[in-house]
């Protein structure tokens, strides 16, 4: 009889190994290892000026029983067929931070575990990815974006952290605020699309103005207001809408570095276990989306390396302090122990690693990829994307 | 001040009984770290509104402590001891605002990465107390029924597949008079093992006629309630400077009256319900605007709490998912309902209801029924059935609850 696992470190471990096998005998990777070094990333021919990075956080908040376990892979088609065969996939992303979505979602942009009030609209507390990328890199706003779900993210964009001052972090757009100030309050047609901060669905915050994202609209997004609203009510989701956002914004800045939070599937705090699932399958449709729409786009195609994580789990159905999928809220190794998959330019296909990394590696091994210095994150560069 | 410093007349501001039991026990309170203290209080001062199994529980813990040798109340303190907390916990009100102060506790242990050891310490705690005070077997083996999909008139996809690999699948259940019959049988075992709170009936919809032995909860009944409720939240989200936070303890203050939960003309009220359906909407996320995660959430805390022999949750249509606000605006338009994806909801909701009886003790003699209202399907789970079988042949709910 094997040893159950019991520890958080060998639960994660387990969870890794099962996301390991699973991935083998469904998806047909293989086994990586850090012995395996060499990329095939030809450096000297990818100017680096022209490489792209997306990040998307696969938001917020799903199991591996809904997703990479044998009964969720119906809810993760495209990732499992079209994606992970072209990924690294690393099967154990721990989380030892606070599980809040913005705060863990802050974490992830900093490479270090935030402490920041997770329902208060302040900026992280130490240098995200933006910043470092644009202070070191030297390039301009319009090359570093964020596409954030809820008006709670919207100081994700750029640190308070003194030393790097202002304005050299990213421009954040609120596609739910972009709505709102078309719509002027004038029709409820589009109402679907406001959800908000599912985590706590007593409250939204709200933001005021609406000029300047008109203006991000029409001058940025070359979008008119009716043509913008007209695509909305095609959209079945605020994360549709998201997506459609960054479309565009690929279209007309083409930035460098674009960072996409997905939030859709945080509406399982409302514990109706049928719309987190649709939300699911929505986000990995979205996914696949979004890398099709970059293989299509010339300034992406063949120069883009593609980052898909979640920021955290959710709680399992059997730690009797939580109630299952519905929260994130006992800590638990399932809701910290999440997955990561890497794909595009650089980047080694097909390769299962599952050795523990943590969420704060990200910042740094996106330094050490594009060249900037990650100097105050928590985190370590992974070496197998090196 | 440190909980040393405990004396009986901090409690004046408890609720009677409460009151009297702190007092009862203050020399134990008193040897009792910080970091743990407090989550003890929360308990003690609800005891008036607590059900007698959550009394019970309540006073063996008590007892449990005070006859702890010193060396003994070292060894299973210790992990909370370690535990650092903040100067601004240490001054917050923890006797007359305990939960408050584990709500915070909580935030810290996050923020300072302490919540792994916390949980150790918790589940090293629980796990000694459950070998010196074991808790109370039931009478006869617990029943739980799960009644889902109301409004369904066909579903194609597979049910139950949770439930499957525990139980035995019956497709030729007969469904007639169905739901009768299980109302029913609740009510001749709450006559043959009669107790308060004992037999409960949840429904996510509008209550069917049922024996006035057993405990009724029904969203439909709770509809003022939830009114007045979604009303409060708007008016408060529109105040300035309110945040999600400053809320959570606004409605953790509330009382039964503040939601016009009185009593109905000519019926006695019942502070213990009524303090339990104020927590369900209060407390549970969803509770207030989805039926299906009332009835999941309501059936949760009453087998964590009241620990009931039987419990049958009958689960109904939620509405259709719109935006937050929209949910709790309270628009006077009948909802638009999602029959089918409010079948998904409970399946699973019948899944996590059996965890939780499972939970309770004398779970490897209890037993569970889940049946598609109005249809042949359904799942029987206890002693009597073979695991992971399936039976073709027709059946009646009366062979189902054998």
């Amino acid at each position: 009889m094997s040893d159950l696992p019991t520890t958080p470190q060998q639960l994660a471990r387990h969870l890794g190994r099962t996301r390991r096998d699973f991935l083998r005998d469904a998806a047909g990777v293989a086994l990586g290892s850090t012995l395996m070094s060499a990329s095939p990333l030809v450096r000297g021919a990818t100017a680096a000026k022209k490489r792209k990075t997306i990040v998307i956080t696969f938001g917020g908040g799903a199991r591996d029983q809904e997703t990479f376990a044998p009964e969720g892979q119906e809810n993760i088609p495209n990732l499992l067929h079209q994606l992970i065969p072209q990924s690294s996939f690393f099967t154990q992303v721990v989380n030892q931070g606070i599980l809040g979505h913005y705060v863990a979602t802050a974490s992830l942009a900093t490479g270090v575990y935030e402490t920041l009030n997770n329902f208060s609209a302040v900026p992280p507390q130490h240098p995200t990815v933006f910043e470092y990328f644009r202070k070191d890199l030297h390039r301009p706003l319009s090359d570093a974006w964020v596409v954030a779900p809820s008006n709670g993210f919207n100081r994700i964009g750029e640190s308070d952290y003194r030393s790097y001052g202002s304005g050299m972090g990213a421009r954040v757009v609120l596609p739910k605020h972009l709505l709102t100030a078309a719509m002027s309050g004038s029709s409820t047609d589009f109402e679907h699309l406001l959800r908000d901060n599912y985590e706590t669905p007593l409250y939204t915050p709200r933001l005021a103005g609406g000029e300047f994202e008109l203006q991000q609209l029409e001058m940025i997004l070359k979008l008119s207001v009716d043509d913008f609203k007209a695509h909305a009510l095609t959209a079945s989701s605020p994360d549709e809408l998201s997506v459609y956002i960054a479309r565009r914004l690929m279209q007309q800045e083409s930035p460098s570095l674009l960072w996409i939070t997905m939030h859709d599937i945080d509406i399982a705090h409302a514990g109706a276990y049928s719309l987190y699932v649709d939300a699911i399958r929505r986000t990995d449709r979205l996914c696949a989306e979004l890398w099709k729409a970059a293989q299509s786009e010339p300034e992406y195609a063949g120069n883009t390396t593609l980052f898909i994580l979640p920021d955290f789990g959710r709680d399992a159905d059997q730690d009797s302090g939580g109630n299952g999928f519905q929260h994130h809220r006992t800590g638990d190794a399932l809701s910290r122990t999440t997955w990561m998959m890497a794909m595009g330019a650089g980047v080694r296909e097909g390769v299962v690693y599952d050795r523990a990394t943590e969420s704060t590696d990200l910042v740094p091994t996106l330094g050490s990829m594009l060249g900037f210095s990650a100097s105050l994150a928590q985190g370590k560069p992974i070496p197998e994307l090196l | 001040m440190l909980p040393i410093d405990l004396k009986p007349e901090k409690f004046t501001g408890y609720p009677p009984e409460a009151r009297k039991l702190a007092v009862n026990n203050v020399s134990a309170l008193q040897r009792l770290p910080l970091t743990f203290l407090p989550s003890l209080l929360r308990e003690m001062i609800d005891y008036d509104f607590k059900f007698p199994v959550e009394r019970r529980a309540v006073e063996r813990e008590l007892a449990t402590i005070a006859s702890l040798s010193p060396e003994q109340l070292k060894d299973w303190f210790q992990g909370f001891v370690q535990i650092r907390l903040s100067s601004q916990l240490e001054n917050l009100d923890w006797i007359n605002a305990p939960a408050q102060f584990v709500e915070q506790l909580s935030a810290h242990l996050w923020s300072t990465h302490q919540l792994d050891a916390f949980r150790m310490a918790a589940v090293g705690y629980a796990d000694r107390l459950r070998a010196a005070a074991p808790p109370e077997p039931p009478p006869v083996p617990r029943l739980g029924i799960a009644v889902i999909g109301q409004g369904v008139v066909a579903y194609d996809a597979p049910l139950f597949r949770k439930l499957r690999a525990h139980g035995a699948y019956f497709n030729h259940v007969e469904p007639e008079n169905g739901l009768q019959l299980l109302l029913d049988a609740v009510a001749a075992r709450a006559k043959a093992h009669s107790g308060a709170y004992a037999h409960w009936y949840i429904d996510g919809g509008q209550a069917a006629r049922y024996d006035p032995a057993i405990t009724c909860v029904s969203y439909h009944a709770l509809e003022p309630a939830r009114a007045a409720l979604t009303a409060k939240m708007r008016a408060e989200i529109e105040r300035p400077g309110m945040g999600p936070e400053a809320l959570r303890t606004l409605m953790a203050r509330m009382r039964p009256e503040d939601l016009g939960m009185m009593a109905e003309p000519g019926k006695t009220s019942d502070p213990v319900m009524d303090r339990f359906q104020l927590k369900v909407l209060t407390e549970g996320s969803g509770t207030q605007i989805f039926a299906t995660t009332f009835a999941q959430w309501t059936a949760r805390e009453a087998l964590r709490r009241a620990q009931p022999l039987t419990l049958l949750v009958r689960f109904a249509p939620r509405q259709k998912q719109k935006p937050m606000n929209e949910m709790i605006s309270g628009s006077q338009n009948p909802p638009e309902l999602d029959p089918a994806g409010s079948l998904v909801d409970a399946d699973f909701g019948a899944y996590y209801n059996w965890l939780n009886q499972q939970r309770l003790p004398g779970a490897e003699q209890s037993s569970f029924l889940v049946w598609f209202e109005g249809h042949n399907e359904a799942v029987a789970i206890g002693p009597a059935w073979p695991r992971g079988s399936q039976s073709n042949a027709l059946v009646d709910m009366k062979h189902l609850l054998s």
